[in-house]
């Protein structure tokens, strides 16, 4: 089962609501890339042999089946989407929550998913959900196998290689190390379309809004835009020599030479 | 008649421009520069299906509407025009087979050509026998159970790496012009089949522009598109739906052009200034999009009138190839134009660009042969009986 979430395309503008919530409508929404690579493992676990059916599941507003049909073009078996009015503004720890809700009753071997969002980038979503689960976790892998009842990671360090394995069933994330997604084939896309998705409510997984603190923990208290860099100043039109005495200067009064 | 797009249109041209953008375009200069036949684009197009979008799903394709084939023609094309070719002549070589062929021959090829392990082409242009389709010479001789095929083909795009070339040759001389010829489907490992030259060309440098000759190569009488005689009718019913896919990639073409001029003109600063804030800059950009966007407008419409084998079908992808390609021609030289020196140099695309725009005005009947097919029907309608030639 890969979790993925939709997130605003990097180049989309993003505007905020009067809350400081991101305007999901107003922004041209994507699979988070990083997730891109879950769901390309979890293809190629199917496509070996090691895993049966891959599935999708995804919290978010309505529109993010979305991204659960285009996931679905890439290929796999079925997509459940969990969707809730109550859900709006949902942290990481909400999500959590309802993420291991929704494992709980799909049961699968294997929870995968991308090593971050690329909007919040938080990577605390992967860790909640085992801890909720009461489930091992094997993260940022660069590459999940499963043999028999085992599943292992080969995560990158800093002089090699950590191999790690735990029984099933897990929690797995995984990096960009797996190797390139693939593009949706036009026969996938014309397959996706017929392929099963549900949607559950926060009732469906036996959670309710109450016991979610009102969805998050946390809250934004402020979005601004980064300041504007000083223009760059130009050495240009002048002698090599004088050049290199200004640049020299400029470095010097900045104490970095 | 309804031509607009529709969602499942807009979402195959979103896959397919992504593809293209990501894939192709970085490929686009160096393709155009070595003059090599992109053979991992032809890979990557096929493993995404998008070799067998005009075949029936029962031989493994797509059986796309032909909108939506004219918008992944479109989408290549905007990144690269020799890349689209390799789509738009995998279904010219098989065009014939799909008017004329019977099942039991569609069922032996066509599974090769839409997975995309088999290329086609298609062999009715002669040295001297170009707009003047009449005038063909290359002969096949009836000998028992096969025909013997002898004689040369040139400028046939594809036409020495196709597995499958799909060829025109006199069976009956004495014939009246229109019965003269059969076609026949060619398989390029058969003995006497050469492709020994290569052209030297102004743009779709990747594509290989062959001549073919043929040594007396056998072709078993099965392998006859039709009965004999109807080669002349099979090849215009196949060039008559096949422009339409020139009209797509003419578009495509201008597409990239403008967009590449747009965001030119959006980070070029003279006189202190981007020109894109100059008016003379922008009654170009202007002129240029609202081009492309007629030329898209028409090829769809002629893309519906395929769809219902409209009797008139021949006057909408005439009408399309004719607007569209010279469209490209004027939207990629003014593209050029934009960018001023810069354009006319490879450090940039748009000169590959109007190098590739040419051929959509020469290639499947040239600008002046629309024309007599655009006038013959416009006549027709009004009454005037066999009008001109």
């Amino acid at each position: 089962m890969v979790c993925i979430k939709q997130v605003p395309a990097t180049t989309a503008e993003k505007r905020y609501t009067a809350d400081l919530r991101l305007d999901r409508a107003a922004a041209e929404a994507v699979i988070n890339p990083l997730d891109e690579y879950a769901i390309e493992q979890a293809l190629r676990l199917q496509e070996s042999g090691a895993v049966e059916s891959v599935g999708y599941l995804s919290m978010g507003p309505e529109q993010a089946a979305e991204a659960l049909r285009r996931a679905l073009a890439m290929g796999g078996d079925d997509a459940t989407l969990v969707t809730d009015p109550a859900l709006g503004g949902a942290d990481a720890w909400a999500t959590a929550r309802v993420l291991a809700a929704a494992l709980d009753k799909l049961a699968p071997d294997v929870a995968l998913m991308g090593m971050a969002s690329d909007d919040a980038r938080g990577s605390l979503v992967p860790g909640a959900v085992a801890a909720l689960r009461g489930v091992p976790l094997l993260s940022y892998g660069a590459e999940l196998s499963i043999e028999g009842a085992m599943a292992r990671i080969r995560r990158l360090t800093a002089d090699g290689f950590d191999i790690v394995e735990a029984p099933l069933p897990v929690v797995a994330s995984v990096t960009d190390q797996v190797g390139e997604p693939r593009y949706a084939s036009l026969k996938g896309i014309m397959s996706a379309k017929r392929k099963p998705m549900e949607t559950w409510s926060l009732a469906d997984v036996g959670l309710s809004a109450d016991e979610l603190h009102g969805a998050a923990m946390t809250r934004v208290v402020e979005a601004r835009k980064p300041e504007a860099k000083p223009p760059t100043e130009r050495v240009e039109n002048v002698s090599p020599d004088e050049a290199v005495t200004r640049i020299v200067d400029w470095l010097a009064a900045r104490k970095l030479v | 008649m309804t031509y607009r797009p529709t969602t499942d249109h807009d979402e195959l041209r979103a896959m397919v421009r992504e593809l293209a953008d990501e894939r192709v375009a970085p490929r686009a200069a160096e393709i155009d520069a070595s003059a090599e036949f992109p053979w991992d684009l032809k890979e990557l197009l096929a493993k995404q299906d998008l070799l067998g979008i005009s075949f029936a799903e029962r031989f493994g394709g797509t059986e796309l509407d032909n909108i939506a084939q004219a918008i992944v023609v479109e989408e290549i094309a905007r990144a690269d025009a020799t890349t689209s070719l390799i789509v738009i002549v995998q279904k010219l070589g098989a065009l014939p087979i799909m008017v004329a062929g019977s099942g039991e021959q569609q069922e032996r090829y066509f599974p090769r050509l839409a997975s995309g392990e088999w290329l086609a082409a298609f062999a009715l242009t002669e040295a001297s026998a170009g707009s003047d389709v009449a005038g063909i010479r290359m002969r096949a001789r009836r000998d028992g159970d096969d025909y013997l095929l002898s004689g040369s083909k040139r400028f046939i795009t594809h036409g020495s790496i196709a597995n499958l070339v799909t060829v025109f040759a006199v069976t009956d001389p004495d014939a009246g012009g229109r019965k003269r010829l059969s076609a026949f489907i060619v398989e390029t490992d058969t003995p006497g089949f050469s492709a020994p030259r290569l052209e030297h060309k102004m743009g779709i440098r990747g594509s290989p522009t062959a001549e073919l000759h043929f040594d007396d190569v056998r072709v078993p009488v099965a392998n006859r598109l039709g009965a004999e005689g109807e080669g002349f009718a099979v090849a215009m019913a196949t060039l008559d739906r096949s422009r339409l896919s020139i009209a797509a990639q003419a578009v495509g073409i201008a597409q990239g052009a403008l967009d590449f001029a747009v965001g030119y003109a959006a980070q070029r600063e003279q006189f202190g200034e981007r020109i894109a804030d100059l008016q003379g800059i922008q009654f170009m950009l202007a002129d240029m999009a609202s081009g492309v966007e007629a030329a898209r407008q028409l090829t769809y419409a002629a893309a519906a009138a395929v769809d219902a084998d409209a009797p008139d079908l021949a006057y909408w992808t005439s009408s399309a190839k004719l607007i569209a390609g010279d469209t490209a021609m004027r939207v990629t030289t003014d593209a050029v134009q934009v960018l001023g020196g810069y354009g006319y140099v490879n450090e940039y695309p748009v000169e590959r660009m109007m190098r590739d725009a040419k051929i959509t005005q020469l290639y499947e009947g040239t600008q002046q042969v629309q024309r007599m097919i655009v006038a013959r029907q416009v006549l027709r309608r009004a009454g005037v009986s066999r009008p001109g030639r």
